[in-house]
């Protein structure tokens, strides 16, 4: 594609928000009250694991200033199938039993009761006045511990899906996946050299600084209004309609400014019992779930064990791949592990691969999405053993992933062939990057991983609406969790012609723009960017019919350039140009208000690549781990708002650092959550971090006007492996366990100097 | 004639194995009815809950989409994303 | 239960209001003086999204009572602009897009406020440092820190 020159697209704008963020104006979901609003709080279960046996909520109820409590038995019960919430394919069953449980808690953590009260002082007491008789069962937390024999079983109805012959074996394993392609046999038979290793990852929490937060008011007449921090309102009203038997159009969905989202926010916990909790009480209820609410009851992503091996020539021509990897769902079926065997080996050109997942419940929160969902599970895998290939072939490992890297052609395992693709381009500028021509210091070690993301499309809807100056609204639904008003307004900037500034992007409710799915996946600047530029050509169409009727001659003959209506060529007349402004001031009398409206499925979102180096140092003593230097370079097609691509790659980088060194759930025996604040639950901060430099490739995706590919989820698919890599490098110790922290570092860096010691 | 790639499990299921076939048809639905033709009972897992990659790009939610008389269709699962 | 009465003073103006003994400064600030600028991300002092200035010195009004507000000057985030001007941390934070979802800017920014009047030239090093009490979970912290050095930078050519 020709490299295409834009006033306003690239450019580094201020975003629209920006001055309610940076003082303190913004309302995130927190900040919103509505009058005579009651507290509510949710009743957690102690336990890991307990059938419930009875609640007995009367002296709650009787206490002076609660308004209403409620259980499970206040929401209708869903059938065990696969169904449509917002656009979303769930189990409706397994999802009203995670926001409240029925039968049985599941998890440390688990809501099994909530109350509204005029304060939260009472509300906490009422809490403490229900009563639920619990029969402790025996737990299980650990992914292959869930699978083994004898294993506690979760839920009495779960059989393995797509296994012959499950039907009436109980089992904790939800599902079982499995990728080809080639044959394995001829595969290993040319293979020189096999790599063979276990690798096993935490679940780690998207982090997010707000806490979930919904206010919910209700009437009479079945309407309900909620405001809340959400990655997609319209998938909040599908969940809330289909679990409290309700219809879409009855509840109307505000999105507040989001705190971070990560893919956390795409599911509901409080939202619908704020709901259910209105109703009964006649009141507005707001639910702020605390920290600790957060760590203990919500999403955490999935954490995976595997075995990899890989086979390559002599010469490092990798011939066949094999992955087997459990992955930990949570208390219900629902792992990524569909996306983690697809990306596992995406960014390869190999002939044989053999890719079986297994999605495996186990007594713990269930897992919610959290940036390219399952990617970096099977990247810390996969990439630590490309890494242990090259040292066993004594090749550089940037070489390595070049030579065997996926290109325009490639038939991927998981079915389908490449088209224009970055990988290639990405690996060149890592290669060439100052970074790693950069000679290593004294003590250092170095690592590289790349990683792969589909990014995706789905449905959009936006509007433009000029105003009577020629300014525009720009309408969409999609919540903007890191700059993505700006990005829609500088596509649109530029389709229109106009300042930038006179461009006002909003982000509407359920009721006051069509569907928008969620913000998720790397969609929005692709997908709600696309429905932008749509609504702006449907404007700019009007636009060039209303200056049609002005100039008295045919629409044809109008054509739209710097914001501006200009006759199409001499032959049309002696017009000056008419601006938007100018158009806009005689709307009325040529035919009403000008808009724009568009909504589509946006297809063809392009695969996005990713490559970094990180340079690390280790103290030897007490196995903590100093990344000194950290590079990032990814094709993200076009580069919309520079700033902000930077910052989801710098961003996602950095999640990817505290999973590689120290975040982890850690739990008791009782299968119950230690490390519930964030001074245990340890994520990185400033100090702990060297500057990370961004390399943005631009191989623009033909399926976008703008060439966009998608950003966000990328980033933190290599940073595990790369950094166990850069270990390794370092202290010539492999790790295979996250996260590497210092107690397990040091540990394995001991272990190694008894063996040395031994050895002499 | 598209070359469709059903899943393992779909194959399993319906076709006895068989991952590639040659199928008529201009559209995803027109391919999808002429798969159900042949192993009845397919086609509600090529509607619902499936991704389709045809020529190597994702379309979620095909239906109408278009298909080239040469055109590589992957039946794949459906992708989300944080 | 009676509650306290409490005359203090905030963003420059004084204020009085009644709260519970239990409760925080954060409480205070958010629930009865709707000052929601400053953040809840996890009531135990540990992500800084609520910092404020008491008296001159940097604090989480989490870990504060309300009662113990008596006296005493307090300065949340709505107090940085001076009028229609936004403080030059604001400016540059929304010029380099130092800011992502923006709920941890607030206490960024009063943080970054304090170390620049204590140390108007901080090496890089001391910014990580003094800001390392602030989570960011979106940014990555780069251009936080590049934003803070720069302003420190600019107020110090004026």
């Amino acid at each position: 594609m020709a490299e295409k020159t834009y006033k306003w697209v690239g450019t580094r704008q201020p975003r629209p928000d920006g001055a309610d963020k940076v003082t303190g104006r913004a309302r995130f979901g927190a900040d919103f009250d509505m009058p005579g609003q009651l507290v509510g709080k949710v009743l957690r279960s102690p336990h890991a694991h307990a059938n419930i046996r009875s609640i007995d909520t009367s002296k709650a109820e009787a206490l002076p200033g609660v308004k209403a409590v409620m259980t499970s038995a206040d929401m209708p019960d869903m059938p065990d199938e696969m169904a449509p919430a917002g656009e979303v394919m769930v189990n409706l069953r397994d999802v009203t039993r995670n926001v409240m449980a029925r039968e049985k808690a599941l998890y440390d953590g688990h809501a099994v009761a909530a109350v509204a009260a005029t304060t939260e002082a009472i509300a906490r007491q009422a809490l403490a006045l229900i009563e639920v008789d619990y029969e402790v069962l025996p737990h299980v937390i650990d992914v292959d511990q869930a699978v083994a024999e004898g294993a506690p079983i979760l839920h009495e109805n779960l059989r393995t899906k797509n296994v012959d012959g499950a039907e009436d074996t109980l089992t904790n394993v939800a599902a079982r996946i499995q990728f080809t392609k080639g044959d394995m046999d001829s595969g290993w038979s040319q293979a020189d050299v096999v790599i063979e290793h276990a690798f096993t990852t935490k679940p780690v929490h998207q982090g997010y600084i707000e806490p979930h937060a919904a206010v919910a008011s209700t009437t009479e007449d079945g309407q309900v209004q909620l405001w809340c921090s959400t990655q997609g309102q319209f998938n909040v009203r599908g969940y809330c309609a289909k679990l409290l038997g309700m219809e879409t159009s009855q509840i109307r969905v505000t999105p507040s400014e989001i705190g971070g989202g990560f893919g956390g926010k795409t599911v509901v916990y409080g939202e619908p019992l704020a709901i259910k909790l209105s109703q009964k009480a006649g009141k507005p209820v707001k639910i702020v779930m605390t920290r600790e609410e957060v760590f203990r009851g919500s999403g955490p992503t999935a954490a995976g064990a595997m075995d990899v091996k890989l086979g390559a020539t002599k010469d490092g021509r990798i011939v066949a791949a094999d992955l087997n990897i459990r992955m930990q769902a949570g208390a219900f079926p629902g792992a990524p592990v569909g996306p983690a065997c697809m990306c596992s080996f995406a960014c390869y050109d190999i002939d044989n691969i053999n890719v079986v997942g297994f999605d495996v419940v186990s007594n713990r929160p269930k897992v919610a999405a959290y940036r390219a969902p399952g990617s970096p599970v099977a990247a810390w895998g996969v990439e630590s053993a490309i890494n242990m290939l090259a040292e066993k072939l004594g090749m550089d490992q940037l070489e390595l992933r070049i030579k065997n890297a996926a290109r325009e052609g490639t038939k991927t395992h998981y079915g389908p062939t490449f088209k224009d693709i970055g990988m290639a381009a990405t690996l060149d500028a890592a290669k060439n990057s100052p970074h790693y021509q950069t000679p290593l210091k004294p003590g250092q070690g170095r690592g590289v991983a790349v990683g792969f993301w589909f990014n995706i499309g789905m449905d959009s809807s936006a509007a433009c609406h000029v105003g009577e100056d020629g300014t525009v609204t720009l309408i969409s639904g999609s919540p903007d969790i890191g700059g993505s008003r700006a990005s829609l307004a500088l596509m649109a900037a530029e389709e229109l012609g106009v300042d930038y500034q006179k461009i006002r992007p909003i982000v509407a409710d359920t009721a006051s723009i069509g569907f928008n799915f969620l913000t998720g996946g790397s969609r929005v600047t692709f997908a709600t960017g696309m429905a932008v530029v749509q609504a702006v050509r449907e404007a700019i169409d009007e636009l060039r019919a209303r200056a049609a009727k002005l100039w008295e001659v045919d629409v044809e003959a109008v054509i739209w350039e710097d914001g501006c209506a200009k006759p199409a060529g001499s032959n049309v007349g002696d017009f000056e140009p008419l601006s938007l402004a100018e158009i806009a001031v005689n709307a009325g009398k040529t035919g009403g208000p000008i808009n724009g409206h568009a909504q589509l499925n946006a297809q063809g979102a392009g695969p996005g690549f990713g490559a970094q180096i990180y340079d690390v140092s280790v103290d030897q003593d007490t196995g903590h781990v100093t990344v000194d230097r950290c590079t990032v370079v990814q094709d993200v097609g076009t580069a919309i708002h520079p700033d902000y691509v930077e910052g989801q790659l710098q961003g996602g980088v950095v999640q990817g650092i505290g999973w590689a060194l120290n975040e982890e759930y850690i739990y008791n025996d009782k299968g119950q959550l230690e490390n519930t604040g964030f001074l245990d639950y340890r994520m990185p901060v400033a100090s702990d971090l060297p500057m990370i430099e961004p390399i943005i490739v631009e191989v623009p995706n033909p399926n976008h006007p703008y060439g966009v590919r998608g950003v966000g989820e990328v980033p933190i698919v290599p940073p595990m492996a790369a950094i166990g890599n850069a270990i390794a490098g370092a202290t010539g110790i492999r790790m295979t366990d996250l996260p590497m922290s210092p107690p397990k570092l040091s540990a394995a860096i001991d272990a190694a100097r008894v063996s040395e010691a031994a050895d002499d | 004639m598209a070359k469709v790639i059903l899943t393992r499990w779909l194959a399993r299921q319906f076709t006895a194995g068989q991952i590639e076939h040659q199928v008529p048809g201009l559209t995803i639905r027109a391919l999808a009815r002429e798969l159900e033709y042949r192993y009845p009972g397919i086609i509600k897992h090529l509607e619902d809950g499936v991704a389709v990659a045809i020529d190597g790009e994702i379309y979620q939610n095909a239906f109408l989409e278009k298909v080239e008389p040469n055109s590589e269709v992957a039946f794949m699962p459906p992708i989300e994303g944080g | 239960m009676a509650k306290n009465h409490v005359t203090t003073t905030i963003n420059g103006e004084p204020v009085e209001f009644l709260c519970e003994t239990h409760e925080t400064m954060l409480d205070v600030l958010r629930n009865d003086l709707g000052l929601t600028g400053s953040k809840e991300g996890c009531g135990s002092g540990d992500c800084g999204a609520c910092s404020v200035m008491v008296d001159g010195r940097l604090a989480c009004a989490c870990l504060m009572l309300g009662a113990e507000a008596e006296g005493r000057s307090i300065e949340t985030i709505e107090g940085m602009a001076a009028g229609e001007e936004l403080h030059p941390l604001q400016k540059n934070f929304v010029k380099e897009a130092a800011l992502q979802c923006g709920i941890c800017t607030p206490g960024v920014l009063v943080a970054a406020k304090a170390l620049l009047e204590r140390n108007p030239d901080p090496t890089e090093t001391e910014v990580r440092y003094w800001l390392a009490g602030n989570l960011c979970r979106c940014t990555g912290y780069d251009k936080i820190i590049r934003a803070v050095m720069d302003t420190a930078a600019e107020m110090r050519a004026n």
